[in-house]
């Protein structure tokens, strides 16, 4: 006979396991015994649980998987646990496919494969649906509620100020620090003005913004939308009658188109200042730094920076809505949707400017 | 605190802020009695759950669980009395993104060192009482609302309870699954000498389970009646009491 704790007496003849529970099996005891014991129960084993004066959860769980693992026959319980334990009865049919099943790595494939068609389909839908609604604004039911952009134009525009503002302004000035000195061996230094002007307006001013609002908007958008479809206001606007797009979606994306153009012409002077800063320290006039920035940019170049932020207002609102519609059920859920809106803009964003940049090539604009 | 006795409320008086909503109330519940918290909106019931839950602190007056304070406990004490009491939200508050066997197996593995393997044939175990063993694996989401709180009820019982708060468990229940909420609760009390104090306003499932009842009122800011439900029913004079329990329009 083996010893293994105090509660386990492991008794071996002729092939037979005769396992000895004594005292409380309460999760203390069981936990220092569980491995033990089923180790114990490889093959046919009997169970005296005479001794047994308490069992909780823990011990039940015990005495169930002995029982399942080797038809292991339980004798001696006392009534009152023996009633305890005759509510698991059936337990030795338990169901290991309960737990659902693991996919296979192609299973995973084609499963991501067939989400990504879905998720572009309804890209595609939604943009359609966002048509339609803008095409639609009437008086009555039919009317865009002002009072909804203006409050998202504030809380997307206004209070991104300060972060657009110091994103921008600090983007300059390491570009310009990190341009002048090599230029500067050729004599050129001055035109680290061309570089930070040109970058900021057509490039790096829309860019930056649109991530940033990204970041602060499209996610809050996702977030608020997806906490309405989780606690059912999404469908409470469907029985009221009310398009939830033209409801929740139309303000935001229309906010979005009006303010990224805004605070991009904000990012832009706040970029060059940070440029300008820099090329003063280096000992330029500030009038010669204006006159071969005039002669480096022209009103095309801000106007290719703002079309781009036109676009990407409405991406990036959109986006944040749409993810926010598509959030299934619980809390996690809001969590994936804000998550994917943030990644999703910032991939379309970059793709976008792409395109921007293609046809800004082949028009020559 | 006399032996039979595992909740003992003296004189507590609670609220929010300086908004008073119960005044002097004290009562006890015995062990193995199904309780029950009635009265109108607004009377104090979920207030009085919390205070009993050690979610709120009196204003003034005592709860003690077993012989323990939740509201003066700390630390390990806290933790000890908190161990002999399981709760079941009216929404079921299962962790969304995690299966029901997680759910379940989060306090075991928070508060024991016993293996996974163990930890899930407790779960198994805890589902096999209220009837969802075959859905260890599914997440809350996937489930309906009655299997939810059966769930929940799973979940409270992990760690083997003394005594299960339910809060509106019959609530948004079909008349059918209602019942069946019933019979789980009586299972579990006759089976496993569970305490319940439920906060209910379903007549039915109160006449069906209820061993005794205490209703609270607005106006009295505490109870104005106790008894066994059928009593209160035929014999209370109290106007308030009687249209309760005769569904009659205030």
């Amino acid at each position: 006979m083996t010893e293994v704790a105090e509660s386990l007496k492991v008794e071996s003849e002729e092939g037979a396991v005769r396992l000895i529970l004594s005292g409380r099996l309460d999760a203390d005891a069981v936990s220092g015994i569980w491995d033990e014991a089923l180790g114990a129960a490889n093959g046919k084993v009997t169970v005296d649980a005479s001794a047994v004066e308490y069992c909780d959860g823990a011990g039940s769980a015990l005495l169930c998987e002995l029982r399942r693992r080797a038809g292991g026959e339980i004798t001696g319980l006392r009534p009152e646990i023996a009633k305890v334990f005759e509510l698991f009865e059936g337990d030795e049919e338990k169901d290991e496919n309960a737990a659902k099943p693991v996919d296979s790595p192609m299973e995973s494939l084609g499963r991501a494969g067939a989400e990504f068609f879905q998720d572009l389909r309804e890209q595609v839908e939604f943009l359609g649906e966002m048509a339609v609604v803008f095409l639609s604004f009437r008086g009555g039911a039919q009317r865009l509620r002002w009072n909804d952009v203006w409050v998202t134009f504030e809380r997307a525009g206004v209070q991104a100020l300060l972060v657009v503002g110091l994103i921008s302004f600090l983007t300059g000035l390491i570009m310009a620090f990190q341009a002048a000195p090599p230029l500067k061996q050729f004599g050129v230094d001055i035109f680290v003005v061309n570089l930070v002007g040109l970058a900021m307006l057509r490039e790096l001013g829309p860019i930056m913004t649109a991530i940033v609002l990204a970041g602060r908007s499209g996610s809050a958008f996702a977030a608020e939308i997806g906490t309405m479809k989780v606690n059912e206001e999404i469908n409470a606007l469907n029985t009221m009658g009310l398009d939830p797009v033209r409801f929740l979606v139309a303000p935001r994306v229309l906010a979005g188109i009006m303010v990224t153009p805004v605070l991009i012409i904000y990012a832009d002077l706040l970029g060059v200042a940070g440029g300008f800063l820099v090329m003063l320290i280096r000992g330029f006039p500030p009038t010669a730094l204006w006159q071969q920035l005039t002669s480096a940019i022209g009103v095309h170049d801000v106007m290719a920076g703002l079309i781009k932020g036109f676009a990407f207002g409405a991406l990036v609102a959109g986006i944040g809505c749409l993810r926010g519609l598509q959030t299934k059920e619980g809390a996690s859920s809001v969590g994936v949707s804000t998550t994917s809106s943030v990644v999703s803009s910032i991939f379309l964003i970059v793709v976008v400017d792409a395109i921007f940049a293609v046809v800004y090539y082949v028009i020559d604009f | 605190m006399a032996d039979d006795v595992i909740i003992k409320v003296s004189d507590l008086s609670a609220g929010y802020g300086e908004e008073v909503l119960l005044e002097h109330v004290s009562f006890e519940v015995k062990r193995g009695e199904i309780f029950v918290i009635l009265g109108g909106s607004g009377c104090g019931k979920s207030t009085l759950l919390k205070h009993l839950i050690g979610l709120l602190p009196p204003m003034a007056g005592q709860v003690l669980i077993d012989g323990g304070d939740l509201a003066s406990a700390s630390g390990e004490e806290r933790q000890k009395i908190l161990r002999r009491i399981g709760v079941g939200y009216q929404s079921g508050a299962l962790f969304g993104s995690m299966t029901l066997a997680e759910n379940i197996t989060l306090p075991i593995e928070e508060f024991t060192t016993l293996p996974p393997e163990a930890r899930e044939a407790i779960a198994w175990t805890k589902l096999k009482l209220v009837s969802l063993e075959n859905y260890t694996g599914h997440l809350p989401a996937e489930i309906s609302g009655g299997m939810q709180k059966r769930a929940a009820i799973a979940r409270a019982m992990a760690l083997d309870p003394q005594v299960l708060f339910l809060d509106e468990p019959s609530a948004g229940l079909d008349p059918i699954t209602s019942a069946e909420l019933d019979a789980l609760i009586l299972h579990l009390r006759d089976a496993l000498g569970v305490t319940f104090v439920l906060v209910s306003h379903e007549l039915a499932s109160i006449y069906a389970v209820a061993d005794r009842v205490i209703m609270l009122d607005k106006k009295a800011k505490g109870i104005i009646a106790e008894g066994r439900p059928q009593e209160l029913r035929d014999q209370s004079k109290d106007p308030f009491v009687h249209k309760f329990f005769h569904r009659e329009a205030a």
